[in-house]
């Protein structure tokens, strides 16, 4: 099974995010995989270990976000692929859908791993438009894949429970953390790592062009803060006052 | 001049610190307290690579280079210096020599398993009477009916005595002193060789997640081609592969040293007196200061003293001796002031075992003695200036 992950680089969740100004998120900061994509590596590699094939990683950014490549391929992915290119600075979704759709076309892979949504942009946007340009069924929130032969059983989760959904390869799927805990790169990996390929595309080798930006950020609003809770003092009668907010919350 | 690290070597030191955050660390105290090899942990460090890491691929290691070697030590130590000496040993003192003086038999019989951590190799210098004299050996071993058979005892062996440990190489005298220095051969000797006695493990001061036992040999019998490099090569030809070791050793203490450093700035930056952070007061930032330097001194040098020592290849070189002898040294030095401050920061708390630096406290204070002391050092150095 030929297996694509996509993968990008964002800013160290451990760290403090901060805003340029222009609304964008600085990447100033130390940048790590995202954390989400390890998930969506670790079941490729699980599932190439179970059933041969190869791993690939596609990835958009600047150069450096070789280096999460280069992470996924010290997991043991076998090769990766960078699109960089200045004329993507700031990318929106469908610019990134559609960059990313001509790399992997290029490669018809049975199946594509997707995160459900990045941990810095979160629009969750850019998987669905990649199934679409792919022309490739979408199942989203997987937490468990099987193969049967050319066909994949998805376990999606939902609110209240799980579905089983059969697809039929090529196919693509968003993953959650749930999917696998990703492994350590082994310090063999590491070092192997060093001579696997990483192919670099610009805009030109995909034979695309910018266009025009179909969403911009037109400003900026701080969440609204949680509310703080009830203090419910102790005076004879609090028991009774905390069964009836428990029961009102329709949790007793 | 370049100071950076390559990024393979920074993806190790990453790797490493994960996994000594995550998997390291959370058992520190339990086997601290309970005197208990961590099985478990070092399971995991296999898997991960860690005991093959400076080895070529032919026998199943990573084909790593020594410095990355000295920086998943001082990461592991960071989180607990007995798993980061459990390392040290198996790698520099164990898999080494048997990489670098083996035959090819010993070696495809031996380090494919001691190289993904599923066994441990202890090594033997140390005696009752001969410890930094070491050339004052008292263990015989002697060729009859074509098999060694050795007499003997051996003190402070490291990774001798865990359900994983495969065996030790000794350094015994195997030639008549004719008036000069006795002839000293190092012989392999499998665990469970009739005669090879692991005696009851020591009560330590520090190091307790360590493995380490005396070890008796009463007419131990091996056979002939368990002698590890030639004969009457002794401990000679291990200088290079001990003086790695030493490089190794300051990497661990600078993992305590930045330990040391870790907890007390996050205790002075919670603790509170006279309305303000301890980290406030000048007395404290004046520790914390020194500690900060000291630590990044001590790595500056084991960073040097290990490039400079895989640039000498097999060559011992004068210049390569030199920056060990003042890696080791320094840094272990360094560990222990930083140990001592580290306690002194945290007050009455430091002295309480449920603070980690009453543990790096009693665990610092080997780093001055083990893989030749600080006076050997000095000795040592003393010497190459022309002394």
């Amino acid at each position: 099974m030929k297996i694509v992950v996509t993968v990008k680089q964002v800013p160290d969740p451990n760290s403090n995010l901060t805003l340029e100004a222009d609304n964008t998120l600085s990447r100033e900061k130390e940048v790590v995989l995202d954390p989400g994509d390890e998930c969506g590596v670790e079941e490729a590699l699980q599932l190439k270990e179970a059933h041969g094939g190869e791993v690939i990683l596609v990835s958009m950014g600047p150069e450096r976000a070789k280096d999460a490549i280069r992470k996924g391929l010290s997991m043991g992915a076998d090769r990766g692929i960078l699109i960089t290119d200045p004329q993507l600075a700031g990318a929106d979704a469908l610019l990134t859908a559609r960059a990313l759709a001509a790399a992997i076309k290029a490669e018809g892979p049975d199946l594509v791993i997707c995160g459900t949504e990045s941990y810095d942009g979160s629009t969750g946007m850019v998987p669905p438009m990649l199934a679409e340009l792919l022309g490739a069924p979408q199942v989203s929130f997987a937490k468990k894949v099987e193969v049967d032969g050319s066909n994949l059983k998805v376990h999606r989760q939902t609110a209240d429970g799980y579905q089983v959904v059969e697809v039929a390869t090529p196919a693509l799927i968003t993953v959650t953390a749930a999917i696998a805990e990703p492994r350590y790169a082994s310090l063999k990996g590491i070092m192997a790592a060093r001579s696997k390929e990483i192919k670099q595309l610009a805009l030109g080798d995909l034979g695309i062009e910018r266009g025009e930006a179909a969403e911009t950020i037109e400003g900026l609003a701080e969440a609204e803060t949680r509310k703080s809770g009830v203090v419910i003092e102790f005076d004879g009668t609090a028991i009774d006052r905390i069964m009836a907010v428990l029961a009102e919350a329709k949790v007793i | 001049m370049d100071f950076d690290l390559t990024s393979e070597q920074q993806a190790i030191r990453d790797t490493c610190r994960d996994f000594a955050r995550e998997v390291v660390a959370p058992a520190a105290e339990e086997l601290d307290r309970e005197s208990k090899f961590g099985y478990d942990v070092v399971r995991q460090m296999g898997e991960l690579g860690l005991f093959g890491l400076p080895f070529s691929e032919e026998y199943g290691g990573a084909g790593g280079d020594f410095l990355s070697l000295c920086l998943a030590i001082e990461e592991i130590s960071r989180a607990d210096t007995g798993v980061g000496i459990t390392l040290e040993a198996a790698v520099c003192l164990g898999a080494s020599p048997i990489h670098d003086f083996g035959t090819k038999e010993q070696k495809e019989r031996w380090l494919p398993d001691l190289l993904a951590g599923r066994n441990l190799w202890a090594f033997g210098l140390t005696e009752p009477e001969a410890g930094s004299d070491a050339g004052a050996t008292k263990t015989r071993a002697e060729i009859r009916d074509g098999s060694w058979v050795i007499n003997g005892s051996k003190q402070f062996i490291t990774n001798c005595g865990t359900d994983i440990s495969a065996g030790v190489t000794v350094t015994a005298v195997t030639g008549k002193p004719n008036g000069g220095r006795p002839e000293i051969s190092a012989i392999m000797i499998p665990t469970g060789t009739h005669g090879y006695h692991v005696l009851e493990s020591y009560r330590k001061l520090g190091w307790h997640s360590s493995d380490t036992h005396p070890l008796s040999f009463e007419d131990c019998v091996v056979p002939r081609e368990n002698l590890l490099g030639v004969e009457g090569g002794g401990y000679r030809q291990f200088l290079h592969t001990l003086m790695g070791g030493r490089i190794a050793i300051a990497a661990l203490s600078v993992g305590l040293a930045q330990a040391c450093l870790d907890a007390s700035l996050a205790y002075a930056k919670e603790r509170r007196t006279f309305g303000v952070a301890i980290s406030k007061h000048q007395a404290v930032q004046f520790k914390l200061a020194d500690m900060a330097m000291e630590t990044e001194l001590a790595r500056t040098m084991v960073y040097r003293a290990a490039v400079t020592y895989m640039r000498s290849g097999a060559e011992t070189t004068d210049e390569a001796r030199m920056l060990a002898a003042m890696c080791k040294l320094y840094a272990s030095e360094a560990s222990k002031r930083a140990a001592d401050q580290a306690v002194q920061i945290h007050g009455g708390y430091g002295f309480m075992e449920d603070y980690p630096v009453a543990r790096y406290w009693r665990d610092v204070k080997i780093n001055e003695i083990g893989e030749g002391t600080s006076e050997v050092q000095r000795m040592l150095i003393a010497r190459l200036l022309g002394c």
